[in-house]
């Protein structure tokens, strides 16, 4: 992406949390959060009502810590406009009017933002987001998909150096997704600061290279997403398997180190599974040896919240 | 001001269906007067009682709640006022730019009516046209400051402002002596007043307090609408 505008380039674009809080009534949304967002791309992983939609408020501007501080570049977020001058904000809600076109939507925020050629400007930023061709149609008769590229366009129109995304990939057809996931690693590798939010998982360590992880509020897991995601597969599974012969089955599993306990029930066999990688190779080995066939092998504890809880008490061990 | 955030918020007033609402009421006022006048002919006495009634006692709180909330409520409630807010412009000025919008919608619509429906019916008598289509101008202007502070106030900014416009104004200012003094409505009147010589039409609060009251609340309406822009939090879904 190249710079037409003058945007902030001699600061680093670095995000700060400290013990950040913040509740509604009695209810705590965000949990006493530390975490510092450089330059690169970070995502912020965590279940449906995590608090990561609150952070990003918190990081965005829109919302005053209930206690801590949140400071881009040392200076304090909250009752400054001034950040926007280095922050592009892509909001999940769909946040359009839907009543402008593509190019008059994204021509405004160039000329919000003050920038020298507004013009030029908002056609940089539909190329980048390949919009163009349908710039011309208003937003409302846009897809899903279509209304978050050219919300990314608005946001990008100013060359900023903080981009914040709260659940950017949603509603996008998978091609647009991988174009998308493409141009923020590409801004991340040019040392801008992004920051986007996620309940997926695989989204998330395709663009990122380093994760938050967050949960229920507090602040789970931070780090590189390899090791995340060692964690997550190392964790102990559940797998539940019906066979056409579950007692001999059962019987010749209890002996492998890929699990610690096997129970037969009125379901079928409960394996409880140590050694994922082990596990998973093995089990169709011994049901061709043994001759017996599988019906069913199903993990019962993959839901996210599952892999979240385990990742808490990781980190809190 | 800032003319960008005027440019969307007129096409958002204009271009979509609340246009018609605006509409409404200054077109269902001239239609009335010029039945009245077809009927009865030209008619001071009913010129007044229909201005007082009806456009300043009626159309002017109504057009200020539609266009004072119309401006800046519906951006609030599906979120596009980020689009606005997340730019390096500060918060005042947006609130500013919001009430320029409002208060020149209320101001023409509410102020060429007025003088329309009350020409019909009384021609230049009495100045009565005259003076109630400057009432109903600032007026107009207070009511847009008012209803476009509510629509950063409540999330309920249209059954609030009805609530107001018609027990507050239409029913307390109107008829309880104390509380005449302290209604947008009764300060329209006394601007009208003023300037008309009209035998059929009275008021009891003075221009001296109608005039610094109607500056007062105006501008404190928009300042503390930029205050409280300055803090709006928007809460997400996570």
């Amino acid at each position: 992406m190249t710079t037409t505008s003058s945007p902030v380039t001699t600061r680093q674009g670095v995000l700060e949390l400290a013990q950040v809080s913040r509740w509604y009534g009695n209810v705590v949304a965000v949990n006493d959060v530390t975490m510092t967002i450089g330059p690169g791309v970070t995502g912020l992983l965590g279940p449906n009502g995590a608090g990561k939609s609150t952070l990003l408020h918190m990081m965005a501007g829109f919302l005053a810590p209930s206690s801590g501080t949140a400071t881009l570049d040392g200076g304090r977020i909250w009752h400054n406009h001034g950040i926007y001058r280095q922050i592009g904000l892509v909001p999940e809600k769909e946040a359009v009017y839907g009543f402008l076109t593509g190019w008059q939507f994204v021509l405004s925020s160039a000329r919000l933002h003050g920038l020298p050629s507004p013009a030029e400007a908002a056609k940089r930023a539909l190329d980048l987001v390949e919009m163009t061709d349908a710039s011309g149609r208003r937003v409302e008769t846009y897809s899903k998909g279509m209304r978050q590229r050219v919300k990314v366009a608005a946001a990008l129109v100013h060359d900023p150096q903080v981009l914040l995304l709260d659940e950017p990939f949603n509603g996008m057809d998978p091609r647009q997704r991988l174009h998308l996931m493409d141009l923020v690693r590409r801004m991340g590798e040019e040392g801008r600061t992004i920051l986007f939010s996620s309940h997926i998982l695989e989204e998330v360590e395709r663009v990122a290279h380093h994760i938050e992880v967050l949960v229920a509020g507090r602040h789970a897991a931070s780090g590189d997403y390899r090791e995340i995601r060692r964690r997550m597969a190392d964790r102990p599974h559940l797998f539940r398997v019906r066979s056409s012969d579950d007692r001999r089955l059962a019987a010749a599993l209890i002996g492998d180190p890929s699990s610690s306990a096997v129970s037969l029930t009125e379901q079928g066999i409960e394996v409880q599974v140590t050694d994922h990688a082990r596990f998973t190779a093995l089990l169709p080995r011994m049901a061709r040896d043994l001759a017996v066939h599988l019906w069913q092998v199903s993990p019962t504890d993959e839901d996210l919240e599952s892999v979240f809880s385990y990742l808490i008490s990781g980190s809190t061990r | 001001m800032n003319t960008v955030v005027a440019d969307i918020t007129y096409r958002a007033m204009l271009g979509r269906k609340r246009i018609w609402l605006l509409i409404l009421l200054p077109v269902a006022l001239v239609a009335l007067a010029a039945l009245l006048r077809l009927v009865n002919g030209q008619d001071e006495q009913t010129a007044v009682l229909l201005m007082k009634s009806f456009a300043i006692g009626t159309m002017l709180p109504l057009l200020g709640l539609i266009a004072g909330t119309g401006v800046i409520a519906p951006e609030i409630e599906d979120g596009t006022i980020i689009h606005l807010l997340a730019k390096p412009i500060s918060r005042p000025v947006i609130a500013v730019t919001k009430f320029v919008v409002a208060a020149s919608l209320v101001a023409v619509l509410g102020a060429v009516s007025t003088y329309a429906a009350a020409y019909l019916l009384a021609g230049s008598e009495s100045g009565v046209a005259t003076g109630f289509t400057l009432g109903a101008l600032f007026g107009g202007i207070a009511y847009a400051a008012v209803f476009l502070l509510l629509g950063v106030l409540t999330r309920h900014a249209v059954a609030v402002g009805v609530i107001y416009a018609l027990v507050w104004e239409g029913v307390v200012g109107g008829y309880v002596p104390g509380a005449r003094k302290f209604s947008i409505q009764q300060w329209a009147q006394s601007l009208a007043d003023q300037v008309s010589s009209s035998p059929f039409f009275s008021t009891e609060v003075t221009l001296g307090f109608a005039v610094p009251a109607m500056v007062i609340v105006t501008i404190g309406a928009v300042v503390w609408t930029g205050q409280r822009l300055r803090s709006l939090s928007l809460t997400g879904d996570d």
